[in-house]
């Protein structure tokens, strides 16, 4: 079932610039790396308006991208404008690092995020 | 003929030399433009053909006491800093110093908690006058520790968590036991407060709601109300330095004010500060001046606001007295405002995620009857990481703790640059 959502998952513009790593999650993504000032901007599409799973599709971002760069580099990551319905409360929601924080001690939502980032690799 | 050039040069030296204590009568920003003028001046003087350089000299004097004005006027200031917290082995959520211990000779006390699942508790050595982590508060909690928070008379620490309890602390010794576990919020709690006479805990979290706790002999802890009324995960609770009214500050952009009327009367929310003039994302912190008339809040949406309210006539008895806007700090920061602390002196430290520590004071240039702040000074990188938490130490001396993502706890101190 999660493999089928990684594959179903936010494809998007093919703006990529300066991308330190390739990420396995998505296949293109909308990237900015400002490595002077160690900031990231991402924006992903999901496929659909309502899409459920965005915010664990930003979680899984955020946590391939800690391993990526290093620990200084400050991440947003933001639903491409108008692409969901509810694009602003999920927007701050993926950028309330304390939120964040917190659905990552989730044993739960853990292993889901562990789950769409490593299976793929398998 | 020389007697009578040097005499002149003599008057017209006096004339400059007095000029250059003008600065000493102007304000600010007057005093910048007073410097401008004397430099064009001065070159305007000297790029004219005089006889010899001695006609430059006054102006030049003036310039020299002018420059020397300000630099002891607007007291060039740094925040210096005196050492390193380590040990922590993820990052620092929040520190408190011990009230009790910033008086007198006693060593001054400070605990931190973290996203390791501990607290750590530092104290000054008298001799070495440095910090050593006394005591690690370990195996109670299950998840991050978000706040702590110590009680009036500095016997007790409380400590809430994202394992959705609330630890109470007791020092026993040279070791700190945990006397009491405080049960009830249904997901992380963020944040806890005691009262100024400590009969009183506060606590909240991402389930929305505001907790009450009245404190009872032995050690026990007992629910008084829950306070329902914030739309969203409430980040942050504070009792008011003088009076029982509680302040919250939530994912929802509002600050909420809790009062009760009656000693054993019902809590309400009298007051939200957020509706007009009020902050446009997540409030994350705020905290009072001395006095406790003035508030200041800080914010996800890149500003910090001041209010201020009527206290003499609450503290008379005459009901409640509203908070109004007072003024909106914005411009100082690219990123969010994780904490905000104002001193005892008016000094207000806010910390970003942009790893800076900023401190404002109030502004006397500003127009006669609205008050105005401005940036004292800007310490960037301060940390490698996010500043989650700023506290001024409650003692004479104007010391500054900051706690980051990096897992560090930093030690500042306000000093003139000699």
């Amino acid at each position: 079932m999660t493999l089928g959502l990684i594959n179903a998952n936010p494809v998007v513009h093919a703006k990529k610039e300066r991308v330190a790593q390739q990420l396995s999650v998505l296949s293109e993504e909308s990237i900015t790396v400002d490595e002077k000032l160690g900031r990231i901007l991402i924006t992903f599409t999901p496929t659909i308006q309502h899409c459920s799973m965005a915010t664990v599709i930003g979680l899984c971002l955020r946590v391939k991208l800690k391993e990526c760069f290093p620990p200084h580099f400050k991440v947003d990551i933001k639903v491409a404008p108008g692409s969901h319905a509810d694009e602003e409360s999920v927007n701050k929601l993926l950028n309330d690092k304390e939120r964040v924080a917190a659905a990552l001690e989730n044993p739960n939502l853990r292993q889901l995020v562990d789950e769409c980032l490593y299976s793929n690799e398998l | 003929m020389a007697k009578l050039v040097i005499e002149g040069w003599i008057e017209v030296s006096l004339v400059y030399v007095v000029i250059g204590f003008f600065p000493l009568f102007l304000s600010r920003n007057f005093r910048v433009l007073f410097l401008i003028f004397l430099m064009r001046l001065e070159s305007h003087l000297s790029s004219k053909a005089f006889i010899g350089f001695h006609y430059n000299l006054p102006p030049v004097l003036a310039l020299a006491l002018s420059s020397f004005w300000m630099e002891f006027l607007d007291a060039n200031l740094e925040l210096k800093e005196i050492q390193k917290l380590q040990g922590h082995t993820d990052r620092v959520w929040s520190i408190a110093w011990n009230p009790a211990t910033a008086a007198a000779d006693v060593p001054t006390v400070l605990a931190s908690c973290s996203g390791d699942k501990t607290v750590r508790i530092w104290e000054q050595s008298p001799s070495t006058r440095s910090w050593d982590c006394k005591a690690v508060l370990e195996e109670t909690h299950t998840r991050t520790v978000r706040s702590c928070a110590w009680s009036p008379s500095g016997k007790l620490l409380a400590t809430a968590s994202f394992d959705a309890t609330t630890a109470i602390w007791e020092n026993v010794g040279a070791d700190f036991e945990c006397v009491s576990t405080l049960e009830g919020h249904e997901n992380e709690v963020k944040c806890v407060s005691w009262n100024a006479s400590g009969s009183l805990l506060a606590t909240c979290g991402r389930d929305k709601t505001v907790w009450i706790w009245e404190v009872m002999p032995g050690n026990e802890f007992e629910c008084i109300q829950v306070l329902q009324g914030h739309t969203q995960d409430v980040k942050m609770v504070r009792w008011h330095p003088t009076m029982d009214i509680l302040f919250s500050c939530s994912y929802d952009n509002t600050v909420k004010v809790w009062w009760s009327e009656d000693d054993d009367g019902d809590w309400s929310c009298v007051q939200t500060l957020g509706e007009s003039s009020g902050h446009s994302s997540t409030v994350w912190s705020l905290d009072f001046n001395a006095k406790g008339d003035n508030l200041v809040t800080c914010s996800d949406d890149l500003t910090l606001k001041i209010w201020e309210a009527d206290i003499t006539r609450m503290q008379s008895g005459d009901g409640y007295a509203p908070w109004n806007h007072l003024c909106t700090l914005s411009g100082y920061h690219d990123r969010t405002i994780f904490s905000v602390h104002w001193s005892r002196e008016g000094i207000i430290a806010s910390g970003a995620a942009d790893d800076a520590v900023r401190l404002f004071v109030q502004s006397k240039d500003g127009p006669m009857n609205e008050p105005s702040y401005r940036l004292l000074l800007k310490k960037e990188k301060a940390h490698d990481m996010d500043i989650n938490s700023v506290q001024w130490c409650p003692g004479e001396k104007r010391i500054l703790a900051s706690a980051s993502d990096d897992g560090t706890i930093k030690v500042w101190e306000l000093a003139t640059l000699c």
